[in-house]
């Protein structure tokens, strides 16, 4: 087959085939196209202003990686006036997690940006391995994910940060879409897609890549010889998530638009007031002060479950009442420190010991 | 026997499957069997439909000689399971012909999984 001619300078060879048009392009064209498109969706949807200082999740892995290294070449190209850091979270995983903490320390050497590492043991008092060994394999992706989301917030407090970056796809995003539609939360349906979320007293977190295909980022990665890490967790995948996975991949190979048109279908549906009405009221949490749709918030009830060798209390109603049913906090049970909102926000600033 | 010398890669996490090692070289046969048959002998060629080596008749051999564990994670319905990128000289396979493209002697194709955590 004779080598085809890019589609957008008709001069250079082309390499790849875009998923989303069907293009064929060059490899300096790709690089072009795929960094102005996530310039693009910064600027269609007002994600910075000038000064802002940026935290990006950064686990280490493909689409992590790429978002930093693209950050910073939009930051110096289009001058953002944009402070980045990168912030990784350290769920205490042996074999996983402590060889991709070194790939974010080498990023943060190449991109010549502050990083910040906050672990589960020193938030929680708990690591991932240790959880795994008290409650078993099984649910064990709930306590992380929980445990995750909020020492993300408490890391970009720390650095006190304006916003948060992470590196979710287009496909992440799909996939979340299918999942809340197969589940029926439909509070989840209505936010999955959105490029930015912001609650009242929790940080500004958004998706620049939310536009962006999984095989795009890592074609970049490819050939900008990206350094990433690459390895499943040890502990079992989402398995639900696994599924959906597959199924849109299986789609994607049939119909590349699938992916996009699916997050289409997410922002397009529309929630009924008399649905909204039934969901509940964000308040703070009464133990450690970050944002709850109960009294206690999902990472204490956790937390209190495995402390109190009921770890099952975080996950269903009914053992959650059983752990009532044993009586009132026993003392110096592990607590998580005061949520501190970063600064110009009115919130006391109590600190709990353990 | 004319035979085609090749380098492989694996990245992206896929590389697991195969002993850990990313770079592996081999050496095909440059007629194969039509039915992807990777373990039918040269002398047993002559009985059967034959066909040059391509890419669908790698992806077998690959799954039949190299791999080490979870066959399912590198194939499905005859090709590469979705989700696994590949590179014919730094090329999108996609662009080339996918299974049908010829190898050719030298030949460098790169698999990577965009299957693992981001």
């Amino acid at each position: 087959m004779p080598p085809k001619t890019c589609a957008l300078c008709e001069n250079a060879k082309a390499i790849l085939k875009r998923p989303k048009t069907g293009q064929q392009i060059c490899k300096d064209c790709f690089f072009y196209v795929f960094e102005t498109e996530v310039h693009n969706t910064i600027t269609q949807a007002n994600l910075f202003a000038r000064g802002d200082r940026v935290a990006i999740g950064a686990s280490g892995g493909k689409d992590s990686t790429v978002l930093a290294y693209v950050l910073k070449t939009l930051n110096e190209r289009y001058h953002y006036g944009l402070h980045l850091f990168l912030l990784s979270i350290d769920e205490g995983i042996t074999g996983y997690r402590d060889d991709s903490l070194e790939t974010v320390k080498r990023n943060q050497q190449q991109y010549d940006m502050p990083l910040k590492i906050l672990s589960y043991d020193e938030l929680y008092g708990w690591t991932m391995d240790r959880i795994v060994s008290q409650i078993g394999k099984k649910n064990n992706c709930t306590f992380c994910g929980v445990f995750r989301r909020q020492a993300l917030d408490r890391g970009a407090a720390a650095l006190n940060v304006d916003h948060i970056v992470t590196g979710h796809n287009a496909d992440d995003i799909a996939e979340t879409v299918l999942m809340n539609i197969m589940r029926g939360d439909i509070a989840r349906l209505g936010r999955c897609t959105s490029i930015v979320t912001q609650g009242e007293d929790t940080i500004k977190r958004s998706k620049p890549f939310k536009y962006a295909y999984e095989k795009e980022i890592v074609m970049y990665a490819y050939f900008k010889k990206l350094d990433y890490f690459s390895t499943e967790c040890i502990y079992s995948p989402d398995a639900y998530r696994g599924h959906a996975r597959t199924f849109l991949k299986d789609l994607e190979a049939a119909r590349p638009s699938a992916i996009i048109d699916i997050i289409h279908s997410g922002e397009a549906f529309e929630i009924r007031e008399e649905i909204k009405a039934t969901q509940k009221i964000q308040q703070t949490c009464k133990r450690c002060g970050y944002m709850s749709s109960n009294d206690l918030c999902k990472a204490c009830t956790l937390l209190e479950g495995l402390e109190r060798g009921m770890a099952s209390s975080g996950i269903t109603d009914r053992a959650r009442k059983k752990l009532d049913a044993e009586g009132p906090l026993p003392e110096n049970l592990r607590t998580i420190p005061f949520y501190q909102p970063p600064s110009g926000n009115p919130n006391p600033t109590i600190t709990i010991g353990s | 026997m004319t035979t085609i010398s090749l380098r492989i890669e694996f990245g992206g996490g896929l590389e697991l499957l195969f002993s850990n090692e990313k770079r592996h070289t081999l050496t095909l046969p440059s007629m194969v069997s039509s039915d992807n048959n990777s373990k039918t002998s040269a002398d047993a060629l002559s009985g059967v439909n034959t066909k040059p080596a391509d890419v669908e008749y790698l992806v077998f051999y690959l799954r039949d000689h190299l791999l080490q564990e979870r066959p399912e994670l590198f194939m499905e319905s005859n090709t590469v399971r979705p989700g696994i990128l590949v590179l014919i000289n730094d090329t999108d396979w996609e662009l080339e012909g996918e299974g049908e493209y010829v190898l050719q002697n030298n030949d460098e194709i790169v698999f990577i999984s965009t299957l693992h955590g981001g």
